[in-house]
């Protein structure tokens, strides 16, 4: 008799399997729509998803009637704009700041406390000061971001750094190799799909950070709709551009894995 | 065999799905849904000036007295974020909320809850205001961004100080900016002018380079800050309603007399009794019933809830069937503005008479 623990499901039926769930979310929230519907009609809570497409198709597909512009993709664009310069920099950052301080303990020992203090401080926390440094437009966002996502790249970057075989940085020695021509060659082309990975763990927190900042002062972006939106609980414009955000996510992620795979496939070979 | 069973396959998992999700589903339905006579309620307020007294009222045990008078429980709750007290309130949370007349028309009453105004507590006298730093007049305000709480009351009294100096509102560029946040982006170079409520006008006025060049006072008795209940419970329990009027007026005597009480309120908000009192001298409270019920039937209340209603439905706030403003109903004791086949929003005054006639 087989396991329970040696017991796979076949293809189609770990499909099926992983199907399954989002069904049931979605069937408890057209009961529960239809319910709320039947006691009040014009109910904003749960919309029920021919209000929820037809909100999509106002914010997405039709021009806005203030400013002729397609709300949901001018969203997207702002949204996607910072959060892109935002985690660049910040993977900059990380893999700059990480990579030195991770090869050369002359760095390290002045930097390590420093970057392990920055980490811990909540970034939302010191909001008002970023703003009297930064001001309130585009750079103040950027920089949540950066300084949301960063201080976590840098100690990722750092750590794997350090955890590359040390007899990898005798024998590139052995053969002559100088500090820089060892930190170039032997240590980047080794971090660097380390740095993706970096990256794609942080993307979560680069949301949430964008969302916080989108939320504190704009005219346009996802959180910033969500957020103007919740004044008269539009649900059925809030609930598509959560599902957005998720997708937009989930497609970076993978984007950022099969770059990764296409870069470095001997990095995936080893796993 | 096989065939029936997997015909029949997917019809059962539905089913049995439908049987395990219903009761999964329940935690979203309004327990009031139905009105019915009931002994329990709930009334969720947030920090504001005006609404302070149901802090008071809760702390001193004055409202537990009254709903002992009328053997109810009335259980009050304070919630942090104002939007998210009336969104807990519209999705059917609590029996009662605090809010203002606007915020009353484009949420609950847009989303169908149907709301009537218990208590008419006092209108914003000064409370909020148009700040630039440059210039010393409305005028000046022509091409600048402007931040503030889009589609809250500031954006309404920005619309309405534009429209009074024959301005629009494509005359300036409006950054939606959250309270929380204001005071501190008013010290960054890139803001320039903003419109807000107390205690942060108060805030922002204390720094140097801050001109204040409009405020509430300017339309008297157009931002009311009341006391919403749900209409069918109200007419289903009206010892409620007699309960929290009752409480309210005890309250507003405490109030008014007692400079203790006042510092309580102003703690209590995350102030000191000084700055209560200044919040205060913008708010025109009504203390006693008298007052309340003249405003409430004077056919000024149902001028200002056109205004209102006209802002509403011009950002589209009223909801995507609206046709036009007075798409949702409006009754007031001078009469019912807009579509009196859909009144969700109602101002009733009979509650306070009974203060005015201590019949309660």
């Amino acid at each position: 008799m087989q396991r329970l623990i040696n017991r796979s499901p076949s293809r189609p039926l770990r499909i099926a399997l992983s199907i399954i769930p989002f069904v049931l979310i979605l069937l408890t929230y057209q009961i529960s729509s239809g319910m709320r519907k039947a006691e009040n009609e014009q109910d904003k809570l749960l919309p029920s998803f021919t209000e929820i497409a037809s909100a999509i198709d106002r914010m997405a597909l039709e021009p806005s009637k203030r400013s002729g512009e397609y709300l949901f993709w001018r969203d997207t664009q702002s949204s996607l704009s910072r959060l892109v310069k935002g985690v660049s920099i910040a993977a900059f950052i990380g893999l700059i700041v990480g990579l030195a301080a991770g090869a050369i303990p002359l760095i390290a020992a002045p930097l390590k406390p420093l970057i392990t203090a920055v980490s811990l401080i909540p970034p939302l926390a010191i909001l008002p000061v970023l703003f009297i440094v930064f001001g309130l437009g585009e750079l103040s966002k950027i920089m949540l971001i950066v300084l949301g996502v960063s201080p976590f790249i840098v100690r990722d970057i750092l750590q794997r750094t350090q955890e590359l075989p040390r007899e990898q940085l005798v024998k590139a020695q052995t053969l002559g190799g100088n500090s820089w021509q060892i930190i170039l060659r032997v240590i980047l082309p080794q971090i660097l799909p380390r740095l993706i990975d970096a990256v794609r763990l942080s993307l979560g927190t680069a949301w949430l950070f964008l969302i916080a900042a989108e939320a504190i002062a704009s005219t346009d972006g996802l959180g910033y709709r969500i957020f103007l939106v919740r004044r008269y609980m539009s649900m059925d414009i809030i609930l598509p551009y959560v599902a957005w955000i998720t997708l937009l996510a989930f497609a970076t992620d993978w984007l950022l894995l099969q770059l990764s795979r296409f870069i470095y496939p001997w990095y995936h070979s080893e796993k | 065999m096989r065939t029936v069973f997997t015909k029949s396959l997917p019809a059962i998992l539905i089913a049995s799905a439908a049987a395990i999700l219903t009761p999964l589903a329940l935690p979203f339905t309004s327990p009031a849904a139905h009105a019915q006579q009931q002994d329990q309620f709930s009334l969720c307020w947030s920090i504001y000036v005006g609404w302070m007294p149901w802090e008071y009222g809760d702390s001193s045990g004055i409202i537990d007295k009254w709903a002992d008078k009328y053997g109810i429980e009335i259980n009050v709750v304070q919630i942090n974020d104002y939007v998210e007290s009336i969104n807990q309130y519209t999705a059917g949370q609590f029996d009662a909320c605090s809010m203002t007349n606007m915020d009353a028309l484009t949420i609950p009453a847009a989303g169908g809850v149907d709301s009537t105004a218990l208590i008419v507590g006092d209108f914003s006298n000064g409370n909020d205001a148009i700040i630039l730093k440059e210039g010393s007049t409305l005028q000046d305000i022509v091409g600048q961004s402007v931040n503030l709480v889009e589609l809250s009351v500031s954006h309404y009294l920005l619309a309405r100080a534009l429209d009074s100096v024959g301005l629009s509102e494509r005359d300036v560029s409006v950054i939606n900016t959250s309270d929380a946040d204001i005071v501190a982006a008013y010290t960054t170079s890139d803001v320039t002018a903003v419109t807000t409520w107390n205690p942060l006008v108060n805030e922002i006025l204390s720094m140097p380079a801050a001109t204040k060049v409009f405020d509430s006072s300017q339309i008297p008795g157009e931002i009311i800050d009341t006391l919403m209940v749900k209409t069918d419970v109200l007419q289903a329990n009206p010892n409620f309603g007699k309960a929290l009027t009752g409480a309210w007026y005890e309250i507003m005597a405490a109030m008014e007399n007692s400079e203790e009480v006042r510092a309580h309120m102003g703690e209590a908000s995350g102030t000191d009794q000084e700055g209560y009192e200044a919040q205060l001298a913008s708010t025109r409270m009504f203390y006693s019933p008298v007052d309340a019920v003249a405003f409430v039937n004077s056919p000024e209340l149902k001028a200002t809830m056109e205004y209102v209603a006209d802002f509403s439905f011009d950002h589209g706030l009223l909801g995507d069937g609206a046709s036009d403003s007075g798409f949702i109903g409006i009754e007031t004791p001078a009469g019912t503005f807009g579509n009196a086949n859909n009144v969700q929003l109602r101002f009733d005054p009979s509650f306070m008479e009974m203060a005015v006639a201590g019949t309660l």
